[in-house]
């Protein structure tokens, strides 16, 4: 049995761990693993993700009991001092001796802290591991209880970066101060980082470039930056992220090489000059650099570890320093030779500073090979850019079509399927085209997921996940397996098809389509994504089949972050009378409820017990109330603004419409939720492009526009049809929806289905108006069976005892949930926060 | 809050000290959850019918540590029974309490008896 010591349990350090595990060589060698940290490796790529709420232990790679199970002794909170190299033994900070018979230094690196006047003054942090993290929350904390928000960020590179932007999200007023004449120098050229400098200060962020800090003052506590310029600025807080220099400080206690500027010469074998030292990660110095990323650490992880077991490795003469990422929402990649500084090359740029978007592409002068280049605001072709690098692939004749923005005609870059098999397709992990294509054709992985289990593809930083997705999609379809977008794993179908079934088989529930159509059990997904489709086709409610609607439409009340629900009755169109308000106020009051208004015009009451929804909706029902069908995917609002009825400006009705549509198409079920919009004129107070329907009344007649939302990926509304009348307006509206319910994945929105619907508004136009399918009658007659068979689930609850059975928190005692906590919130009430 | 967390251990059937009796077969839905008190603790009880089975888990998610797991789907993933947390979808194995699409820690399980008509849910007193 030989020893293996790892001195240093960072990312890359346990990527070592990893591999030894993955290799089985426990029999044969013993791994003691060093940790200076008190808690096993994490991820430190994603660090910022603290102040979003990532709590140290999701960031951690793996656990200690994964290192015991695995026959890893893994020592954290211990620090080697120094290395005997005669007796081939380490000694740590409390003294203790270990036998090694190879040594790997995996020591990292750390914040490097310039030597400025008064930087040991309190306030000052560094930004690198979990506990400088935790110093600046609880130091941040506290000058926030002062009524102080001045911070400053030393460093303009990725970190510094990453850091101010999460002072920005704690609300400081934030400042970044760069000593180069462009932010990110190493990745980015000056237009590129001039673009990015735009987008960064839109945020409210101040960039300073060329300025270089001459002293920090302040008594205890820093207050004030001077800078060599002469300026000066207030600072509350400083982060300094000025680079990084390597822990390489055991080789310099002992007879190992060092650079001149730091860091543990390695030669190919990643061997330092003690052949039975070898040195990974971010202290090794290969090729006089030093590699500040996790791709390159891994593979040094993996040659060491393949020299030691005594197979022939090598590392790569050119290492790849291409990486992509979100900073402040802005994408920014670079890869290859980013700045064209290794060979002759000709440029080719590409620059829109209205949509914040450069592009540079470095080509060979002889105009065949892409060398490298670097994209900010849209990096979507940098996994194909990297492969033309990567691969040495022929450019095509007029490389600028890979980087202009897609018009009608523009011809489409290689697919996934000219790469070479040799083609790196995940550099985090190491897997290559070939590796992937094997798995699914020689070992019969049959899914994305599956290829990413197997192969750990997409398991890093996620950047290639759309071209493995692409290269699984494309292999299976070469082996002749039809790739399609099923439910879920209990139904070999998508949900059109389901649709179609049920109509055809007469289906009636769910557990009769399972066996006739699938297999297993059921899930969350396919569940409701049924129970909507019953609905659509027989027009029941969401009480026929209580267990397979999702938990909101089970108890037909929106449940709430503390488990309470919400109650929100209908408002047609936004129209309410003073009686119909008074007793939402004397409701709210009686069953103590906050309440507020919606963004669609209406009134939401919050914190309704789950047995208190009965009695709640009996009295709302009794003042002539109906379900707002808030809960559901379904139609919720149809929102208006007074129209002609009072307006001056006012071109048509626009309430008395948004009525009439809402009264239509409440309780129809649908694949997301459905909003409506009516407006009297083009000033458009309503909003009507924002929603999947919309209406805007023209001195011609109402123009109808559809696939529109609000949410995380806003989009207007497109025109389906001008000037026409009421009648024409529902008839078209008919039509679409029911086109639209029948045809959309579950849980897919009108405008991401209008998006996949080939052929898009055009097509649409040709089956809502022109009837081009033949099928508008039958679309018309479905819709109207929905309106004229509508019922008002609430009522048809609380008049049925055996419904309100269901809505006690308790099976056997009458019991509220008394875990259920309210707070104080203005003079209101909220749930108490969540236990952190 | 990990003293609530604490507070639900699960319980292997060789160590039922006591089985409490919770209520008719027919007062649980099927195929669904529902919730059960016995004594300070809330359990959330499954009648997995498609299975055959009964399983009984904490109503706590430990994710957000709010009592709402008797309120979440049920089905199963490559046969596996799971259970789908009502607020985040966090799903559970009904068998074993283990997180299956994440790495919050296991829920706790009770092992439950149908007899004459009534269900008992295991515990350790």
């Amino acid at each position: 049995m030989k020893n293996v010591v790892v001195v240093g349990n960072g990312m890359v350090g346990y990527k070592f761990c990893e591999k030894f595990m993955e290799r089985n060589l426990r029999e044969e060698y013993k791994l003691i693993v060093f940790g200076e940290e008190m808690r096993p490796a994490y991820d430190r790529i994603h660090l910022s993700t603290y102040f979003d709420g990532k709590t140290a232990d999701d960031l951690v790679l793996a656990d200690s009991d994964w290192y015991t199970d695995n026959g890893i002794d893994l020592r954290c909170g211990v620090m080697v001092s120094s290395v005997d190299q005669d007796k081939k033994t380490i000694i740590t900070h409390q003294g203790e001796e270990f036998a090694y018979d190879y040594l790997i230094l995996a020591t990292g690196s750390a914040a490097f802290v310039p030597p400025i006047q008064g930087v040991n003054k309190q306030g000052v942090f560094v930004y690198r591991t979990i506990e400088d993290l935790e110093s600046i929350e609880s130091y941040a904390a506290r000058l926030k209880k002062l009524g102080r928000s001045q911070a400053v960020v030393l460093g303009g590179g990725l970190l510094g970066l990453e850091a101010a932007k999460a002072l920005k999200d704690l609300d400081f007023e934030v400042h970044v101060i760069e000593m180069a004449s462009r932010l990110m120098c190493r990745q980015l050229d000056d237009e590129g980082a001039l673009l990015l400098k735009d987008q960064i200060e839109e945020l409210g962020i101040e960039v300073h470039l060329n300025k270089m800090t001459a002293e920090i003052s302040g008594e205890n506590e820093i207050s004030k930056l001077f800078f060599k310029d002469g300026s000066h600025l207030a600072a509350d807080i400083l982060l300094i992220s000025a680079g990084i220099r390597p822990r390489d400080e055991i080789a310099q206690n002992c007879n190992i090489e060092t650079g001149p500027r730091g860091g543990i010469v390695v030669n190919r074998q990643m061997q330092t000059s003690d052949p039975s030292i070898y040195a990974i990660g971010e202290v090794a110095l290969y090729n006089d650099m030093i590699y500040g990323l996790a791709a390159p650490g891994y593979l040094m992880a993996e040659v060491a570890l393949q020299h030691i077991t005594g197979e022939a490795a090598e590392m790569v003469d050119q290492v790849d320093m291409s990486t992509k990422l979100k900073l402040m929402g802005v994408d920014v990649a670079s890869f290859g030779d980013m700045f064209g500084e290794y060979q002759n090359h000709r440029k080719i740029t590409y620059l829109n500073r209205h949509e914040g978007v450069y592009k540079r592409l470095n080509v060979s002068s002889d105009g065949t090979r892409l060398l490298g280049g670097m994209l900010v605001g849209d990096a979507s072709e940098y996994n194909m850019l990297h492969q033309y690098v990567a691969n040495s692939l022929p450019l095509p004749e007029n490389p600028e079509v890979l980087i202009l923005p897609a018009s009608g005609d523009s011809m489409e870059g290689p697919s996934v399927s000219d790469l070479p098999d040799t083609a790196v397709i995940c550099a985090c992990e190491n897997v290559s085209k070939g590796a992937i294509v094997s798995e699914i054709m020689e070992r019969g992985a049959s899914s994305f997921g599956e290829v990413c289990n197997c192969t750990k593809a997409s398991t890093g930083c996620g950047g290639c996940k759309p071209m493995v997705k692409d290269l699984v999609d494309e292999t299976l379809t070469k082996m002749g397996v039809v790739v399609k977008n099923n439910i879920c794993e209990h139904f070999p179908y998508e949900r059109h098809e389901l649709h179609d079934l049920i109509k055809v088989k007469g289906y009636k529930d769910f557990d009769e389509i399972l066996d006739g159509e699938g297999h297993g059990d059921g899930c969350e997904i396919c569940k409701p994504a049924l129970a909507s489709l019953f609905a659509t086709i027989y027009n029941e409610t969401a009480n026929r089949q209580e267990v397979i609607q999702d938990t909101n439409d089970r108890f037909l009340a929106n449940i709430q972050r503390n488990g309470s629900y919400s109650v929100v009755p209908r408002v047609p169109g936004g129209e309410i009378t003073p009686e119909k308000l008074i007793v939402i106020g004397e409701v709210a009051r009686k069953y103590n409820l906050y309440t507020k208004i919606t963004g669609g015009q209406r009134i939401d009451l919050f914190g309704a017990r789950l047995e208190d929804l009965p009695p709640i909706w009996e009295e709302l029902i009794a003042a002539g109330f109906e379900s707002g069908h808030a809960y559901g995917k379904s139609l919720r609002t149809v929102k208006s603004c007074v129209g002609s009825t009072w307006c001056r400006y006012g071109m048509d009705e626009s309430v008395s419409f948004a009525i009439e549509m809402e009264n239509r198409y409440k309780g129809i079920r649908s694949p997301h939720k459905l909003k409506g919009g009516v407006s009297g004129c083009i000033r458009e107070c309503a909003e009507a492009r924002c929603k999947d329907f919309g209406v805007i009344a023209t001195e011609s007649g109402w123009n109808l526009y559809v696939c529109g939302n609000g949410g995380a990926n806003p989009r207007h509304a497109v025109l389906l049809a001008e000037g026409i009348d009421n009648k024409t307006c529902i008839q078209y509206l008919d039509r679409f929806l029911m086109f639209y319910l029948k045809t959309a994945q579950p849980l897919q929105r009108t405008a991401a289905w209008l998006e996949k619907l080939e052929g898009g508004i055009e097509y649409l136009k040709q089956v809502v108006i022109d009837d081009c399918l033949g099928i508008c009658q039958e679309l018309e007659d479905q819709l109207q069976y929905m309106v004229s068979t509508y019922q008002c689930e609430w009522k048809q609850a609380v008049e049925t005892p055996s419904i309100r059975k269901r809505f006690s928190h308790f099976v056997n005692s009458g019991e509220g949930d008394e875990h259920m906590e309210f707070v104080k919130m203005r003079d209101q009430k909220m749930p108490r926060p969540w236990i952190k | 809050m990990y003293a609530l967390l604490e507070k639900y251990q699960t319980v292997q059937k060789a160590h039922v000290r006591k089985w409490h009796k919770v209520g008719r077969v027919e007062d649980f839905p099927v195929n669904a959850g529902a919730c059960v008190k016995i004594n300070d603790q809330q359990i959330a009880v499954f009648h997995f019918a498609r299975k055959g089975k009964w399983y009984a888990t904490q109503n706590l998610c430990p994710h957000k540590f709010e009592m709402v797991l008797s309120r979440g789907m049920i089905g199963d993933q490559q046969g596996l029974a799971k259970l789908a947390c009502p607020l985040h979808k966090k799903t559970f194995s009904l068998e074993s309490g283990e997180n299956l699409n994440g790495d919050l820690p296991p829920i706790a399980t009770f092992p439950v008896k149908v007899s004459e008509g009534f269900v008992y849910i295991g515990m350790g007193h």
